[in-house]
């Protein structure tokens, strides 16, 4: 169960491994705060939506899975958005569409077809894993973009300057393609080592 | 005795990579000293600047990550050379280092280096810098020889000089790309060295002449300013990111010069040179895959 869990923290990161959720990573961790954010709103859709339809799945056809999946992780991004618009207006304004979006987030996709297969107790790990491995990925995309860019880190000044381009699109494809290579680079020699160990 | 077996072929060129990139430098001189000649010592720093980042700093880098060191091939020099003639004088040094290292790690060393990466290292780099600080990009210095302190480029101010001052390079712009007179002589000894061949130049500028004419510009004036002779002589041509074929290189050529008018008429950017020169180097696979030659005693594939 725990391996589950460690498993897409690191070697199934979904961000920095599986290239998963990569359009809102690039379009909100300009700043990491907002990385951070939606890397905990999704991680919370994604671990309640397993949940809930993981227990429904058990009662319902097999056709029926994934239109109930939807469902169910639809209602939950849109409790997640109305929370956030309730209690953070300004980060609701920060992050826009993407809050909702986590209906559709292909990270929440992915993992249906692992969960309508596993007992609950299973799902929940490995969403937990997948959760804040993508929390984590977001925060550290957010953190590295945020420096680049306009030379702070959670709004701290640290730099004089930065590279404006960074907080384009463009720069987020260039900050998060280094970081899969550096990510991949250290994970990938820790899973040989292993392998060697076996 | 030890024999040497390989297979075929078995004739050697006396070429190497350092050869090659020699000549670019030796045709790249006219166009430096012409620029340091128009803009004076700023151009001459810009352009050590550059170079020496690019070289440095593929140096660092093939250290790094365990390769062998192999700055001696010229390459680094050649595209921090390039990177520091396509700035304005007026840009700041550090410019030229963010951009000289930011081509030869990012583009060329992350991919693989030399050979296989996808985009042109000088090229990617400057569109790198437009995109962050376009206003050190676009700031330009005026000729030392003329009053004015600062000006429009012809393009942005296309009456404003005569065909004479835009041949011979009497105008606000990058370093490098003024005199257009040096980037011909460039060019010359580029065709005698054998390093290049004329198709990639001549279709592209020609095709820039042919569609800027019918979109309404003047079609000499529309060569003769901004990038385009030097852009399509130097960078253009860079042996990794173009097509092999002489059919695939005219492709390439005539596709560049469509581009640059296109956005020159309707883009956001006064000159869109290095963007589409950018955009054929990422169709350059797919041009060498439609113009591959047939190998000779294969027929053609028939059409399933």
């Amino acid at each position: 169960m725990d391996n589950r869990f460690v498993k897409g923290l690191l070697r199934d990161n979904p961000l920095l491994c599986l290239a998963l959720g990569v359009c809102p990573a690039l379009a909100v961790t300009t700043y990491a705060v907002n990385g951070l954010a939606l890397g905990v709103i999704t991680c919370c859709v994604l671990v309640c939506a397993t949940l809930v339809s993981c227990l429904l799945g058990k009662v319902s056809s097999e056709k029926g899975q994934l239109a109930l999946y939807m469902m169910v992780s639809a209602a939950f991004a849109a409790v997640a958005d109305l929370i956030v618009k309730a209690n953070f207006p300004e980060l609701s304004a920060a992050l826009g569409i993407f809050v909702p979006l986590t209906a559709v987030s292909s990270l929440v996709l992915s993992r249906a077809a692992f969960a309508v297969d596993n007992t609950p107790g299973e799902a929940v790990a490995d969403v937990l894993g997948m959760g804040i491995g993508y929390l984590c990925a977001m925060t550290v995309v957010g953190v590295v973009r945020e420096l680049l860019a306009h030379g702070s880190v959670f709004g701290a000044a640290i730099l004089p300057g930065g590279i404006p381009s960074i907080a384009l699109p463009a720069g987020g494809f260039l900050v998060l393609g280094v970081l899969m290579g550096v990510f991949k680079a250290i994970v990938g020699k820790k899973d040989e080592e292993e392998d060697a160990q076996a | 005795m030890k024999l040497h077996l390989t297979p075929a072929p078995h004739v050697h060129s006396p070429q190497t990579t350092r050869a090659l990139m020699g000549n670019v430098l030796l045709a790249l001189a006219p166009c430096a000293v012409a620029g340091v000649v128009i803009f004076g010592a700023p151009a001459l720093v810009l352009m050590a600047v550059s170079v020496l980042s690019a070289v440095a700093g593929e140096a660092c880098w093939q250290r790094l990550t365990g390769q062998k060191v192999r700055v001696n091939d010229l390459s680094a020099a050649v595209t921090g050379l390039i990177l520091g003639m396509n700035l304005s004088p007026r840009a700041p040094w550090w410019l030229a280092v963010v951009g000289g290292l930011f081509a030869v790690v990012l583009v060329k060393g992350l991919f693989g280096g030399l050979g296989d990466n996808f985009l042109n290292p000088a090229l990617a780099a400057r569109a790198f810098l437009l995109v962050s600080w376009p206003r050190y990009l676009t700031t330009w210095a005026a000729p030392l020889a003329a009053d004015a302190v600062s000006g429009a480029t012809p393009l942005a101010n296309p009456s404003g000089y005569t065909l004479g001052q835009l041949f011979l390079g009497n105008i606000p712009g990058s370093i490098g790309e003024v005199c257009k007179a040096a980037v011909l002589v460039g060019f010359v000894i580029l065709l005698c060295t054998k390093t290049i061949t004329w198709h990639i130049p001549v279709s592209l500028t020609l095709s820039t002449l042919v569609f800027c004419g019918l979109l309404g510009y003047n079609p000499i004036a529309a060569v003769l300013s901004g990038g385009v002779l030097f852009a399509s002589v130097f960078m253009a041509t860079d042996y990794v990111t173009c097509p092999m074929s002489t059919k695939g290189q005219l492709v390439y050529g005539v596709g560049a010069g469509l581009l640059i008018a296109l956005i020159r008429k309707f883009g956001l950017y006064p000159e869109g040179v290095t963007f589409a020169i950018l955009l054929m180097n990422v169709a350059t696979p797919l041009i060498d895959r439609y113009t591959k030659r047939r190998v000779y005693g294969y027929e053609k594939e028939a059409k399933a």
